[in-house]
């Protein structure tokens, strides 16, 4: 058990070193450098290039850059931006606790009432209260997101004039200030998340509802809700660990088009922004640290599944 | 439990079953309708839109629907029926090429590295962990951004980047279909190790790649509608539903009409495309339940 969580952990340690290799070779590898791109526009000369080669360090060998880099970033200093002067870690900052406080509320009102639909459309299989959240589920999986985005902002905004339908709040202000205009993306990212994992939980309980120690249950006498809740319930909500997983790791780092659509200031919009401007060094800052949070968070889940389940604890040990 | 694999023992004319059982579910039916219209759409669009799609007019700009324009028009006074008329078409093409290029090599490599197994496969895997931990958009668009849009870079980029989750679902095929009885037994019968990956592990894992397959086309085809949508992916004027939303939206409060008939296009062939990848599933007995989203 200690010796499949130790290698858990290391194999996700270099999972995300493979991936800093990957994006800073995949910059390497790019056609210019950031003095070209930041130049370009002055038509710079070879002379100029060179200088300013030699004052953001460009000249020395690849390897070095990637051990100063990667060192720089495990403490937590992730270098300057293009223009050579901001600090990253402080444009980031700011954005990384707003793609935070949108994750979190929208975690805080998708992954209950997920598990709720599951577990009612789970129970009542193909009824109606099931056949409607499935639908709705289908639609919500499907659509892009910037279309449902879109005809929300057409309905609750335009048309009803219940919420506001942009976010006109800086990026550096406080969480207090970005109500009720997070709102509406809030909604957004709670309508798609909740569709997969009502799907997971919803398939989940119906498995655990078929399987034999229910029907032992039923033939004993067991009310029918105190097995559902005793027995059943902490079954079937253990697959969804996963699926909750992803979409967090989904909400802190992808959720670029619902930003750009809802003109929300969070990473996903910096990231956009950076590509646009060629701002190299960013890109590569929030591609570490979104590749991180994705790897932090399977891992979690998957530590979570394997200490909740015995039968996967006993499994592994067996297997050794 | 047989000893000989099963869809080998049916492979004459199984297209035939499997498109039955498909048209023999309402959400399959559904689909395939949808998908079908979609692609003739496509196909007979550019004789049967109303008017040029380049067309501006400024007299015209944002007008409501009219007997001459039934749709209405956009922000440049252009017939928004027949840009929706045409709109699928880049995005079909742009996906129709690069999905089951996507699938193929995506296959190749996983069945390679499911049957060679080993320090390289473990090596391999943790290369496609690494990936698939970095957001799709990010990788598409610092390859975007780099070397332009157009189909010519689109292509290449959505065929690599969709065929490295393929790798993973086409090596846990295989070493799923390594372990069954079927292939003890033709080992045991002395068929040659090529034998046995041609006629009983590939048509074997050829059915989860179709599904696979059919999954990757609507995400792609979402991939490519969200480029557009941000500017990264036709260029204009080319009609694009993904590019004419992102248009249209800044007018929504007064010309909703230019954005629902591109919504309208887009949802539809997404819908069914996922109807048909769900009903495909379920005929060739393939359990997606238990997916986990992108």
């Amino acid at each position: 058990m200690l010796f499949m969580l130790i290698r858990r952990v290391l194999l996700g340690g270099v999972t995300v070193c493979i991936v800093s290799l990957i994006i800073f070779s995949g910059v390497e590898m790019l056609p210019g450098d950031a003095c070209t791109q930041f130049l370009g526009e002055y038509q710079a000369d070879d002379e100029i290039l060179a200088q300013c080669r030699k004052d953001l360090d460009l000249n020395r060998p690849a390897i070095d850059r990637f051990a100063e880099w990667t060192q720089g970033a495990v403490s937590g200093d992730l270098g300057l931006a293009a223009d050579g002067k901001t600090k990253i870690s402080t444009i980031v900052g700011d954005r990384l606790k707003n793609s935070l406080l949108l994750a979190f509320c929208a975690m805080s009102l998708g992954i209950p009432l997920a598990l709720l639909l599951g577990v009612i459309s789970g129970l009542w299989r193909d009824r109606l209260p099931d056949i409607i959240a499935s639908t709705l589920a289908i639609f919500a999986m499907t659509i892009p997101e910037f279309v449902s985005a879109t005809l929300l902002i057409l309905v609750l905004s335009i048309w009803l004039g219940w919420l506001p339908g942009i976010v006109l709040t800086s990026a550096a202000a406080p969480a207090s200030e970005f109500f009720p205009e997070i709102l509406l993306p809030v909604i957004v990212l709670s309508f798609v998340m909740c569709a997969h994992i009502m799907r997971m939980v919803r398939s989940s309980v119906i498995d655990v509802m078929a399987s034999d120690y229910i029907q032992m249950a039923t033939l004993k006498g067991v009310p029918y809700w105190q097995m559902v809740f005793r027995h059943a319930l902490p079954n079937a909500l253990l697959p969804a660990i996963n699926v909750v997983a992803l979409t967090i790791a989904w909400l802190l780092g992808g959720v670029v088009v619902i930003e750009v659509v809802f003109n929300y200031p969070g990473l996903g919009r910096l990231m956009i922004d950076s590509i646009s401007d060629r701002n190299l060094p960013v890109v590569q800052s929030i591609a570490l640290i979104v590749a991180s949070i994705y790897v932090c968070v399977n891992l979690a889940a998957d530590l979570l599944t394997m200490i909740a389940n015995p039968k996967l604890r006993t499994m592994y040990m067996r297997k050794q | 439990m047989t000893l000989s694999s099963a869809s080998y023992q049916q492979e004459k004319g199984r297209f035939v079953p499997v498109m039955k059982d498909i048209l023999a579910r309402p959400s399959g039916r559904i689909g395939l309708i949808l998908v079908f219209l979609h692609i003739l759409l496509a196909l007979v669009s550019p004789s049967i839109a109303p008017y040029d799609f380049k067309l501006q007019n400024s007299a015209l700009m944002l007008s409501p629907p009219s007997a001459e324009h039934w749709l209405g028009a956009d922000h440049l006074g252009r017939d928004i029926l027949s840009r929706t008329l045409m709109g699928g078409r880049e995005a079909l093409l742009v996906t129709g090429i690069a999905t089951p290029l996507a699938v193929m090599w995506g296959g190749f490599i996983g069945i390679l590295f499911g049957l060679v197994g080993g320090r390289v496969d473990e090596v391999l895997m943790r290369v496609v962990d690494a990936f698939l931990s970095l957001p799709w958009i990010l990788k598409m668009l610092v390859l975007i951004v780099t070397f332009g849009t157009g189909i010519g870079v689109l292509i290449p980029t959505l065929t690599f980047f969709y065929g490295i989750p393929v790798i993973r679902v086409a090596r846990a095929a295989t070493h799923d279909i390594i372990a069954r009885d079927f292939v003890w037994a033709a080992k045991a019968r002395g068929h040659s190790r090529i034998s046995i990956i041609w006629r009983e592990l590939l048509p074997n894992v050829l059915d989860t790649l179709m599904v696979e397959g059919a999954m990757r086309w609507s995400w792609m085809l979402l991939a490519f509608s969200s480029l557009s949508f941000l500017g990264f992916g036709v260029s204009p004027p080319t009609p694009d539903w993904g590019l004419m939303i992102s248009d249209a939206r800044g007018f929504m409060s007064f010309a909703p009409w230019g954005v629902i008939a591109p919504v309208i296009g887009l949802s539809t062939l997404i819908i069914g495309i996922n109807l048909s990848a769900d009903a495909l599933a379920k005929a060739l007995g393939i359990d997606r339940a238990q997916k986990a989203p992108m």
